[in-house]
């Protein structure tokens, strides 16, 4: 569904992203690792459409269309969802009304009549049970005071309601405790499909545990320096990354 | 990040203005220009008694000793009295109340604008008045009102009708020497609503007033008098629209409001005259004197407006806190987009004893408007434990734009407890995006965010209303994304 070939990208004229090529095909679970600051969520930002990134090489081909030619909200409509690292908070504007604003522009996508006021609201019920969130949180303002915790577990529940077919997670289980960190997990694992798939973007294996990925890469510098299954990210836990840091040296001296 | 800011201010300054149409209807124009003779010729077109030509005159008169303020802050171009029309009415049609006497281009104007001259069912929650250049041409429910003894007409028929009610109450609350616009506005003033709730009734509609500038070179004077007896309560609410012109067009009205014991009127503006374009050119001036007087105890007068219109907005609707308990209340939204320039607020001031007000003002400044909010809070030697509470809240689009708050408070009793707050903030970049991914187009984000943040006053509007004003807010900033 996603094909990424020697995509290069930079931020106010650095160089961020040095040629990545990624595959994701349907139903698949991707998990991305790296040291701070090797641009995982510079990547998803491209893939979500910051304009403050500036793509100047290769590609991104998503379901056979250039992604990169695409307005933010055409993505999520067309599929694509942010679970952001930092999730923004909206005041004055109540989960409510955003998420039925989100999911009617969705429907309205697909042709679909707008849900009614009823049927929305047993929607958002159906799906916070499913992502066992708070209710009161629905009730408020967009992430507005919600702690760390909440607004992960804010990303998850607003993924469970726009069902995407390809979801990004930054970082979504940074901050949680061990119970929110199952519930996430537990949130994703529900929502897979044999036609959806994930990019799971973390530091830690524990999360790994739950969400089992089928393809685990390594960003470093810019650039996927290793590609393997889901014991290299055992490995990464263990040993840290400097090993890796000292192939790539040794490889390029 | 620029570029993507750039965009956004774009993006919501290039709004078409729905309503700048013009209706082709005959009309019947005094020459151009204002001297005595035009305010004769009003006066006399109107068939109006002595006194209130008396009036006219004294107001004129006083009129040309004074000089237009120039404390706004604001950016006005010289106004030519000489070039104003004063007087335009549809012709040989008057107010008969019969729906068959109006002109059916005229009703055509009204279907266009929704506004509705026929009483229907559907409706029968709300009452209009509607006004076109100067004069009413029709208001409905008339018949209905008259048997609870409501009196709910225009201006002229008042004066006719209820001729004693009219000169105990006009000027009462905002005099005729009051500011250069209420002056002139005395002296040249064309039709308006007026009405009367009397002891102890509920007025069980919304009453409302639409004023429509059709005519070019015209000016609009409406006045409105609105007079609640003991223990009554009304819900009063105005609309404006008007065609879309390159030159500017002057709108100088002035509402009075009289609240007796126990009475409790609101009143609700939704002012959507034509902004001018996004290049700042033609537009209304709005120049407009709102004043309630709470006159007796435990009287109340709130006023909620969502300003969106008008190249110029320069207006403080104020309340008089003259009788003891008496509470005055301001809840305002003013959008500024384009070229548009907004100095607007409220003077609250405590006479009587434990009187109370509460200011909301919400400013919202896109492109390269400029909003200011002006508000005086005035506690007298008298007005033991007056309360205030006031907040300024502006919220920014883009940085081209400007939010200026001027405060001002005299308090002279210490048992007095004012407080106010004031923030800023901007719609940010951040806020767009997460919107923007979650399917939602950045026209659609701004409106969420606007109409949240001003939530607290539309949801001040009558039911009937909210709806409307919040789709206005998100027209008023949104353009085509392109
Ligand atoms: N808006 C920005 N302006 C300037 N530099 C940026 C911006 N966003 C990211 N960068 C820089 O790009 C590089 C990659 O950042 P990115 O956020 O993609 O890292 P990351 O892999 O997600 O790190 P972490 O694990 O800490 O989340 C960093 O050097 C960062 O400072
Ligand atoms: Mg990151």
């Amino acid at each position: 569904m996603l094909v990424i070939n020697n995509l290069k990208a930079s931020i106010d004229g650095k160089n961020i992203l040095k040629g990545i090529s990624l595959e994701i095909k349907p139903g698949e679970i991707h998990a991305i690792m790296g040291p701070n600051g090797s641009g995982k969520s510079t990547l998803a930002a491209v893939l979500a459409g910051r304009e403050f990134v500036k793509v100047t090489e290769g590609t991104v081909t998503y379901f056979g269309k250039n992604l990169l030619e695409m307005a933010p909200e055409d993505r999520a409509k067309e599929g694509i969802f942010l679970g952001f690292q930092y999730p923004i908070e909206i005041p004055g504007v109540s989960m409510v009304n955003f998420m039925k604003t989100a999911v009617n522009e969705h429907r309205k996508f697909k042709g679909l009549e707008p849900l009614t006021a009823s049927d929305f609201l047993k929607m958002m019920r159906d799906k916070k049970e499913l992502v066992e969130i708070d209710s009161k949180l629905a009730n408020r303002s967009v992430n507005e005071g919600f702690s760390g915790g909440e607004k992960k577990k804010n990303e998850i529940f607003q993924m469970a309601m726009l069902e995407p077919k390809l979801a990004i997670l930054d970082e979504t289980d940074s901050g949680l405790d061990i119970d929110a960190l199952r519930i996430v997990a537990n949130g994703v694992n529900k929502l897979k499909r044999p036609d959806n798939s994930f990019i799971v973007i973390t530091h830690y294996q524990r999360l790994l545990d739950y969400i089992v990925p089928d393809i685990v890469h390594v960003l470093y510098d810019g650039r996927i320096v290793k590609t393997a299954g889901k014991e290299l990210a055992f490995e990464l836990e263990e040993k840290g990354y400097d090993w890796i840091k000292k192939e790539i040296e040794n490889t390029v001296s | 990040m620029e570029k993507d800011q750039d965009k956004i201010i774009s993006d919501v300054t290039t709004t078409e203005y729905k309503y700048g149409f013009y209706s082709d209807i005959e009309m019947d124009r005094i020459p151009k220009g204002l001297s005595e003779e035009v305010v004769r010729l009003i006066s006399a077109k109107k068939n109006e008694p002595e006194w209130l030509l008396e009036f006219r005159l004294k107001s004129y008169h006083h009129w040309l000793t004074m000089k237009m303020p120039t404390w706004p802050n604001l950016k006005i171009a010289p106004i030519n009295y000489q070039d104003i029309i004063f007087y335009a009415a549809p012709k040989e049609r008057k107010n008969t109340g019969n729906i068959d006497d109006i002109d059916p281009e005229l009703k055509k104007t009204f279907d266009k604008l929704g506004i509705p001259l026929q009483e229907q069912k559907h409706l029968a929650g709300v009452a209009v008045d509607a006004v076109i250049d100067s004069v009413s041409i029709k208001t409905t429910f008339k018949e209905t009102l008259a048997e609870m003894g409501i009196i709910f007409c225009s201006f002229s028929d008042a004066v006719k009708e209820y001729p004693d009610l009219v000169k105990r109450y006009m000027g009462s609350v905002v005099p005729y020497t009051d500011n250069f616009f209420a002056t002139l506005n005395s002296a040249v003033f064309s039709d308006g609503s007026f009405c009367y709730i009397p002891k102890g009734v509920r007025c069980p509609m919304e009453l409302s007033t639409y004023f429509r500038i059709n005519s070019a070179n015209t000016g609009q004077f409406e006045r409105t008098l609105l007079i609640a007896d003991e223990e009554a309560y009304v819900s009063y609410l105005e609309g404006c629209t008007a065609p879309s012109r390159d030159e500017n067009q002057l709108h100088a009205a002035i509402v009075e409001i009289v609240a007796e014991k126990n009475a409790e009127v609101k009143y609700s503006t939704v002012q959507n005259w034509y902004p001018g374009d996004k290049d700042g050119k033609g537009g209304v001036y709005n120049f407009v004197t709102k004043r309630g007087m709470c006159k007796g105890e435990n009287s109340k007068i709130s006023w909620t407006q969502i300003e969106t219109g008008s190249a110029i907005t320069w207006k403080y609707p104020s309340c008089i806190l003259r009788g003891d308990n008496s509470t005055g209340e301001f809840y305002s939204v003013a959008v500024t987009n384009n070229h548009q320039q907004a100095d607007t607020g409220t003077k609250m001031i405590h006479i009587g004893k434990n009187t109370k007000s509460t200011i909301v003002s919400k400013g919202i400044s896109a492109g390269r408007g400029q909003n200011s909010y002006r508000g005086l809070v005035k506690v007298l030697k008298n007005a033991t434990n007056a309360r205030n509470y006031s907040q300024c809240d502006s919220l920014l689009l883009g940085d081209k734009c400007g939010a200026h708050t001027f405060p001002y408070l005299e308090v002279d009793n210490s048992t007095a407890i004012v407080e106010h707050e004031a923030t800023t903030s901007k719609i940010g970049e951040d806020q767009i995006f997460y919107c923007n991914q979650r399917g939602i187009s950045t026209e659609d984000a701004i409106g969420l965010i606007v109409n949240g943040y001003a939530r607290e006053v539309i949801n001040k509007l009558p039911m009937e209303f909210a709806v409307e004003a919040q789709k206005l807010l998100q027209i008023s900033l949104e353009g085509s994304v392109g």
